[in-house]
């Protein structure tokens, strides 16, 4: 279970590689097992359920334009091309707030950078093991399509994974270039805050920007409107085109994939030769950091007059505003929110129909918004003993945990709800009440699955609880769905929000029994 | 006759073995007592029972007359917990953490700046005060959570470990701050494992082996029960050595 052979005395690359695998595969079987051959099993029939009908979506969603004939025409360049493009964005910005962590996370580095080993050798592991997990996660996101086109159309379409490989290495050096650059010019205290919104600009950027350009041009929220537009194909570079080469190499010319190999690998190994040197002085002033002082600026006034409940609030605000990694795991939610504000501005004094599309992005952004917060409130806590031993009931510790996460996702969506209500009164009622079912039951499901754990945990906390993530991540769906109908006017909105009341029982089923 | 600030009376505690076994324990208001133990005796289980941070499986405990069980909030409201691990938020400053204790403990706000500025000031935290906690040593941390512990005027302070960790400047203001609070009428239960602090400071000790107190009393009263003069440290490891279970 826990892997291969103990450990041989000697240091290379080698025997760094052997022991971060053994580490890697030890947490990734106790976050998906938690240590139990029962759950293990169950998961492997989930991943095996799940991976059969996400392969038979793609087979829906591939075989009429298979049977039209795929030819490599312009057309089909700008749809593979802009496809490609939004995979890669996803794994650029993966692999920015990996290699950031490479640099920031201490863990073991204390040791490694104190010992007689090349820091040299640790950066070489740790940043080819970024590039693996990234080009990793793509193919399993594009394994469906690929496995799909490969049976439908024929194995040439299997070169796609080559092609994920050379992104996945282009990303990562990508990536580590950006960290180095922003070490380089605005220094290891804010190196990390900026990468982190470097990456949900990156991740979310191009998605957002093909469907506002969508939204202009076309009034379409889908973006592939654009990618499939007669204009933007007309525009292309010929089919001989250089910027067509990831294409190609998708679509199985060898050649183009051998060039697209060398390219990614190349830029990979040639980026890591190059900042291998630098890691362990760049590592080691990150590390200084947790010993520098960040001085605030003095209030003038004295100590508030409040009650509990505005103590444990007016807390858990300043410690939301000031933790270093929740920027990344928000920013992308909170940037996903605007192209449904732009589509409101252009459709600012026309009918409500268009507004349609706006309620299920706002519902599913509030739940996605509130349970990361209310994570991070409720189970977060890094003075649990403080305040259990503080003289209140536990249910106003609950209580005001609660507001202060409710509060600050009815700040960030106020604003679009005051637009829309603008527009539309019933939008905006139906919006608002869906957001306020969608954000209360992603907080209801933290407090039931609610664990006490440090806010640095924030990362894990998905693989903490897969009930409480998954009925989170439905209940979220659910309710966005029942907006959507809602807004459209129908009573068929009642069929989602009876499936999220379900969501929520089960997951009231599932969540550990409380003394 | 005031009741005592610490009454247990027969209590219980299993985890997957039993840790506290039916213990009795009475510590006198404005005293200073010292809870001694080898390691796994059950100190730390006693002290979160008494802090509301466990459920006892039996047994009473009263502090200053209210039974924690009955009425628990109005018992927290006169006990200050401070454990080894200092419980401290690091993106909070100094005075912004002791404003949020205050607000917990419902301080009257200016009495608690007031009271917030002297303890900083007598801890030697005054230059840091707004800066952010996640910077500071494990002394200062430690520091913070104890100006937290006395912000809101506690009656009894329980500190587990309180001085791991500590450099000896530190660990001297640290005991300064408790016995100036002995003074004041204020008790102070702290679990420790460096005997001479428990030596010089405490005026009871109690000894706790296999979740029960095995002796209890002044220095010279458990010298006279060994029947010589000998120093806590060898008073401690006899103890422990009698009541240790059979092999």
């Amino acid at each position: 279970m826990t892997g291969p052979t103990p450990l041989q005395p000697g240091i290379g690359l080698g025997w760094f590689a052997r022991h971060e695998l053994r580490l890697a595969w030890r947490e990734w079987m106790a976050m998906m097992s938690g240590g139990r051959v029962t759950r293990r099993v169950a998961i492997a029939v989930f991943l095996v359920v799940a991976a059969s009908l996400i392969h038979l979506l793609a087979y829906g969603l591939l075989a009429p334009w298979v049977r039209q004939g795929i030819v490599p025409d312009r057309a089909t360049l700008v749809l593979l091309t802009g496809s490609g493009l939004l995979f890669w964005t996803v794994m650029l910005s993966q692999a920015l707030e990996s290699i950031t962590r490479v640099y920031y996370a201490r863990s073991d580095l204390d040791l490694i950078l104190s010992s007689p080993a090349s820091s040299r050798q640790v950066f070489a592991v740790r940043t080819a093991a970024v590039g693996l997990s990234t080009v990793l996660l793509a193919a399993l996101l594009a394994s469906p399509l690929l496995n799909m086109l490969a049976f439908l159309d024929g194995p040439h379409w299997l070169a796609g994974y080559g092609v994920v490989l050379a992104m996945g290495a282009l990303s990562t050096a990508i990536a580590l270039a950006v960290t180095l650059a922003l070490f380089r010019f605005v220094g290891p205290k804010r190196t990390r805050l900026i990468a982190q919104i470097v990456a949900a600009i990156v991740g979310a950027g191009f998605v957002i920007g093909i469907q506002a350009a969508a939204i202009i041009y076309y009034g379409s929220f889908s973006r592939f409107a654009l990618l499939q537009s007669p204009d933007v194909i007309a525009a292309a570079p010929p089919p001989d085109s250089p910027v067509w080469l990831p294409a190609k190499a998708l679509m199985g010319e060898v050649p183009a994939l051998v060039l697209m190999l060398v390219l990614g690998l190349g830029a990979l190994t040639l980026a890591i030769v190059l900042s291998a040197s630098s890691y362990g002085a760049h590592a080691i002033s990150a590390a200084g950091l947790s010993h520098v002082r960040s001085q605030r600026r003095p209030s003038r006034r004295g100590f508030r007059r409040m009650s509990q409940r505005q103590a444990l609030r007016l807390k858990e605000w300043r410690l939301l505003q000031r933790d270093p990694w929740l920027l990344s795991q928000t920013l992308m939610q909170i940037l996903y929110l605007l192209p449904p504000a732009l589509l409101l501005w252009l459709n600012f004094g026309n009918s409500a129909g268009a507004f349609v599309v706006v309620v299920p992005v706002l519902v599913m952004a509030a739940g996605q918004l509130a349970g990361g917060l209310a994570w991070l409130a409720i189970s977060g806590e890094d003075a649990h003993d403080l305040v259990a031993t503080a003289p209140l009931a536990p249910r106003t510790v609950l209580l005001a945990k609660i507001e202060a996460v409710l509060a600050v996702i009815a700040v960030i969506l106020a604003p679009l709800l005051l637009a829309l209500a603008i527009a539309s009164p019933f939008m905006a009622m139906v919006t608002a009440i869906c957001v306020t079912l969608s954000a209360g039951s992603a907080t209801t499901i933290q407090l039931w699955f609610r664990t006490v754990a440090r806010r640095a945990m924030f990362r894990r906390r998905q693989v903490a609880s897969r009930a409480a993530t998954l009925s989170e991540a439905f209940a979220s769906i659910m309710w966005a769905a029942t907006g959507a109908v809602w807004a459209s006017g129908s009573w068929l909105a009642l069929g989602p929000a009876v499936m999220a009341i379900v969501v929520l029982a089960l997951a009231r089923l599932l969540s550990p029994r409380r003394g | 006759m005031p009741a005592p600030a610490l009454a247990i009376s027969g209590l219980s505690k299993s985890f997957d073995r039993l840790v506290v076994d039916g213990l009795d324990l009475t510590v006198h208001a404005g005293e200073f007592y010292a809870l001694l133990g080898p390691n796994g005796a059950g100190k730390t289980t006693i002290l979160r029972m008494v802090a509301g941070l466990l459920q006892p499986d039996a047994g009473d405990i009263a502090i200053l007359g209210i039974n924690t069980r009955s009425d628990p909030v109005a018992a927290k409201r006169l006990v200050a917990w401070v454990s080894d691990e200092p419980m401290v938020y690091d993106r909070l400053t100094p005075l912004e953490y002791l404003e949020f204790v205050a607000g917990l403990w419902q301080v009257d706000a200016a009495i608690a700046a007031t009271r917030a500025a002297e303890l900083l000031d007598w801890l030697g935290l005054a230059p840091h005060a707004n800066e952010l906690c996640g910077g500071f040593s494990k002394g200062m941390l430690q520091k913070v959570a104890l100006a937290g512990a006395l912000v809101h005027d506690p009656r009894l302070i329980i500190l587990d470990e309180p001085l791991t960790g500590l450099d000896a400047g530190s660990a001297r203001q640290v005991k300064d701050v408790l016995l100036g609070k002995v003074r004041e009428g204020v008790t102070v239960i702290m679990t420790t494992h460096i005997l001479e602090v428990a030596e010089r400071m405490a005026e009871r000790i109690g000894v706790i082996a296999h979740g029960r107190l095995i002796a209890e009393g002044t220095l010279d009263e458990l010298r006279l029960r060994l029947g010589r003069q000998s120093s806590l440290e060898d008073i401690f490891l006899d103890l422990v050595a009698q009541h240790a279970p059979a092999a």
